[in-house]
């Protein structure tokens, strides 16, 4: 085949498809120019209750006449510099800047770059943090790195935010069992990962049923059905090759049959760009439930992430988002070097918790997430 | 998603425009960005730093300061870098003297390597050689059980003697497996290892006894093209483990950017031998540092869209097409569904437009490409009838009434896709009129191309149809706005065909200017012509 020819058919489909563009974008903005407006008419003519009012204005006078009680020397200091970084004023800046020399010098901020970097973290989020970090030090006057590192660790917690929900919703709805569909890339850990919650849930003394939808990779089903048998779960397995999504649905329908706590449904590793496998996955999720009728969700989609992987980590976990909204993530292999830094990122971009982190091929190998031991780990 | 390296470079030296010599802080600038491309797609630091000072050092030499277009120049030089670095020397597999050859396959786990053993049995198979394939990953629980499907599909023959899951030692198994191999005459055996971690000691000893018991003409360490900063440490261990001898870069059809590659390739100095693509047995191949450069670069991709528009376009209608267009027709709609439904299988449409050079300046708009849009588009063109589709013109309002009630759309947008289509239809004409499309010459052009020119076009568009429905209203005619933009659109033909039509503009500009005259000034005129006669 011609080269140019081919390119010219690609050239001339994907004009077609695309010039309408500009055109739908346009569209859109308008229609959501109408609702922002909308919307502001309702603050408009939403009643203004005076308690509201006297509340607000009670607070406003406690705000000021608390800025005129005389603060402690030390934290003087501070509020000045904090005035300062804030004003954009040339004076301001040079006037903060003689009152906190800080005495850090470049290397230690440097320190500080990489080791956020090598764990995978991101040039954006880190150079975000090591900014607000040196204003913070400004602020305070910090000196010591050993304290930085303090301030650091501080926000890292903060922004992997220890108070979310890592909970499993295992609990499902009324008499019907709930439903945990396992998704991520090929090679994430998505089967073992099923092995170790079912091993949980049994501890638990949950009953729990597996659902192998992952009919595609050759002896999936088999290596799920080992992790099942070691703990006496059964599995409801498909043909090689079968439709995940029916393996799904009679995974859960003979749960509810047998009155199952958990039905846990393992599907295949697929990379996020193939759109294909992307849709079919959608389909899962929405016929595993039918057999409990109308309005029951999945109760739990889990985002089972390789603590190895790179900056392709946010894309994986937008895709999948999009896909079969997840509501969770489980970070494994995290017993080797890496540190599985783009599960900041990802929690911070979409708001899913880390909820379990993998720590090996041992069966009880998994564990919950939280928040300080997995920043510790990543200054480690 | 990050704009490429080359956007960014721009970008930076737009303000030197005018300048001679790049000074030391434009080239630390540049060196910035550099870093910051190179840390996204996953380079590992340590690499990155090596490789920026490096690119400073060039950038800081005549080769660059003198050159017309500083910052061209330096995104060459770090594809040349780049380059330099992937492809450093490749090599062929080493094949034993005497038979059996052995290979060992080692990684972390989840690399692919199972997977990745069946592909190289096929290909071996297809390079004409008997492998056979190893069971020694006794760990995972059915690797064992994968590995002999895997086999199957391969058409290799597995020897499997311990059923896996824990059981049995994988040393003894490898070290079998050659006297077996030389009995049943394979002339490759491929062992196949359970997925390690570097800082596992005790693994990585057992790897080294694999290695030592059947010493092995090549060890390929498998790694993961998603892996990011760890891929450093992974490689070291792995290397100073099982002193591995060539890399395989698995699960490459992904959207990573692959900086592993490159982080694997400085740190070890090992070559980059295979990259694997794919969940097929065929979906293997030889790896192409040139284009590995230019996807850790986010440069576009130009070789690989057209290579995948190759496998998935259907052969005989692109053949027939390509006959069409160099006899002068025009492409038809009947054309454009069957390259649709190749064009589909590609996947995601962001993703191929995103492999067109020059496409990153609309990364915008991409992102907010919804890709149902596609379907759409299909749906409208599915409901029109054969001989629509072959000749469109034909196309007046209650047709396109219909093919809207069909396709569950508006009138409005079979109207846009008409429209679209007739410019695309030019589009084709002025290309093959200017000797179809040289190489490299023509892609330049490629950055403007697709239309997105006309996008404030859309607006132009649409002010026309406008003044066409109030001619309409006093003229007291009944108002069918389809029939009219058809008729405006054959006009709209004529004049492009008579007028100049330069081939460039035709491609790029798509004649928006020209249109919006012929709005203004002609259409009054045009209609009284036109339209009684058309009726």
């Amino acid at each position: 085949m011609d080269q140019p020819i081919v390119l010219l058919i690609v050239a001339a489909i994907v004009f077609m498809l695309v010039v309408g563009l500009g055109f739908t974008l346009r569209v859109n903005a308008k229609r959501k120019g109408l609702r922002d407006r909308r919307s502001i008419d309702a603050d408009v003519t939403g009643e203004l209750k005076i308690d509201d009012i006297s509340e607000a204005v009670a607070k406003e006078k406690e705000a000021t006449r608390g800025s005129e009680v005389p603060t402690e020397p030390a934290n003087r200091l501070v509020r000045l510099r904090e005035r300062l970084a804030k004003s954009n004023s040339g004076l301001g800046r040079g006037l903060l800047s003689l009152l906190s020399r800080d005495n850090l010098d470049e290397s230690t901020w440097e320190e500080i770059e990489d080791t956020l970097i090598l764990a995978d973290v991101g040039v954006d989020p880190t150079t975000e943090l090591v900014d607000r970090l040196r204003e913070r030090v400004k602020v305070l006057g910090t000196r010591e790195p050993e304290e930085v590192r303090g301030l650091l660790r501080e926000e890292l917690i903060k922004l992997v935010d220890p108070t979310m929900d890592r909970e499993l919703a295992v609990s499902g709805t009324g008499d019907d069992p709930a439903v945990m569909l396992v998704v991520g890339v090929n090679g994430a850990g998505k089967t073992t990962t099923v092995g170790k919650i079912a091993r949980v849930l049994v501890a638990e003394d949950q009953t729990v049923l597996l659902g192998a939808a992952d009919t595609f990779r050759a002896a999936a089903a088999e290596q799920l059905s080992t992790w099942g048998g070691r703990v006496g779960v059964e599995t409801v397995r498909g043909e090689e090759g079968a439709d995940p999504a029916s393996v799904a649905y009679s995974a859960v329908e003979r749960g509810k049959s047998e009155n199952t706590d958990v039905v846990l449904i393992d599907t295949a590793g697929r990379l996020q760009n193939k759109i294909g496998l992307m849709d079919e996955l959608g389909k899962v999720k929405r016929v595993a439930t039918r057999p409990l009728g109308e309005g029951h969700e999945i109760d739990e989609v889990l985002l089972v992430l390789d603590a190895t992987t790179g900056q392709n980590g946010m894309q994986q976990a937008k895709v999948f988002a999009e896909a079969v909204n997840i509501t969770g993530i489980v970070l494994t292999k995290l017993d080797g070097t890496a540190k599985g830094g783009i599960v900041v990122a990802v929690q911070r971009e979409l708001g899913v918790p880390v909820k379990l982190i993998g720590l090996g091929e041992g069966a009880d190998d998994l564990a919950p997430f939280t928040a300080e031991g997995f920043v510790d780990a990543l200054l480690d | 998603m990050f704009n490429s390296l080359s956007d960014r470079l721009t970008a930076t030296f737009k303000n030197l425009r005018g300048k001679g010599r790049l000074s030391e802080a434009d080239v630390d600038g540049t060196i910035r960005e550099i870093r910051r491309a190179l840390l996204d797609a996953d380079v590992a630091l340590p690499v990155v730093r090596a490789f920026t000072g490096r690119i400073r050092e060039r950038a800081l030499s005549e080769e660059v300061s003198g050159a017309l277009n500083p910052g061209q120049q330096v995104v060459k030089v770090v594809n040349d870098e780049l380059v330099g670095i992937l492809g450093g020397e490749t090599r062929r597999l080493n094949y034993a003297k005497r038979p059996p050859t052995v290979i060992m396959l080692a990684g972390l786990q989840g690399a692919g390597k199972t997977t990745l053993a069946g592909k190289l049995a096929y290909w071996l198979k297809s390079e004409g050689h008997r492998p056979m394939l190893v069971a020694a990953d006794l760990q995972r629980p059915n690797a064992v059980n994968q590995l002999e499907i895997v086999g199957e599909r391969a058409g290799a023959f597995v020897y499997a003697p311990e059923p896996g899951n824990g059981v049995g030692n994988p040393v003894q198994v490898a070290t079998d497996s050659l006297e077996v191999a030389k009995a049943k005459l394979h002339d490759v055996v491929i062992v196949d290892t359970a997925g390690r971690l570097g800082i596992d000691e005790e693994l990585m000893q057992q790897a080294a006894d694999i290695r030592s018991a059947v010493n092995p003409d090549e060890v390929l360490f498998v790694i993961d093209a998603m892996i990011g900063q760890d891929a450093v440490k992974t490689a070291e261990a792995f290397l100073e483990g099982v002193d591995f001898t060539g890399v395989v870069l698995s699960k490459l059809d992904g959207d990573s950017r692959g900086g592993a590659a490159l982080s694997v390739a400085e740190v070890t100095g090992k070559p980059i031998m295979f990259a694997s693509t794919g969940e097929s047995m065929k979906e293997f191949g030889q790896f192409h540092p040139d284009r590995m450069a230019d996807r850790i670069l986010d440069m576009g991709d130009i070789m690989t869209l057209i290579e995948q528009a190759e496998k998935n376009f259907d052969e005989k209608e692109t053949a027939k097409l390509q006959k069409k267009v160099e006899a002068g027709e025009d492409f038809d709609l009947n054309d454009f569904l069957t390259q649709m439904s190749g064009l589909k299988k590609m996947g995601s449409m962001k993703k191929m437009l995103g492999m067109m050079p020059g496409m990153s300046q609309y990364k915008d708009q991409l992102e907010n490409f919804d890709e149902r849009e596609v379907d759409r588009v299909e749906a409208i063109v599915r409901s029109m009838t054969p001989a629509e589709r072959t000749n469109p013109k034909i196309l007046n309002g209650s047709r396109r009434a219909r093919i809207a009630k069909g396709a569950g759309t508006t009138v409005t947008a079979v109207n846009q896709l008409m429209e679209r289509f007739t410019q695309a239809q030019k589009m084709m004409r002025g290309m093959t009129r200017g000797g179809g499309m040289p190489g490299g010459g023509g892609m330049p052009g490629m950055g403007g191309m697709p239309g997105m020119g006309s996008m404030p076009g859309g607006g132009a568009n649409r002010k026309k149809k406008a003044v066409g429905k109030k001619k309409g209203r006093k003229g007291g005619q009944s108002g069918n706005p389809a029939k009219r933009a058809q008729q405006a659109q054959a006009l709209e033909d004529k004049k492009a065909g008579k007028t100049k039509d330069p081939v460039g503009s035709a491609f790029g500009g798509v004649d928006l200017d020209g249109d919006e005259e012929f709005d203004m000034k002609n259409l009054p005129k045009g209609f009284g012509g036109m339209f009684p006669g058309g009726k």
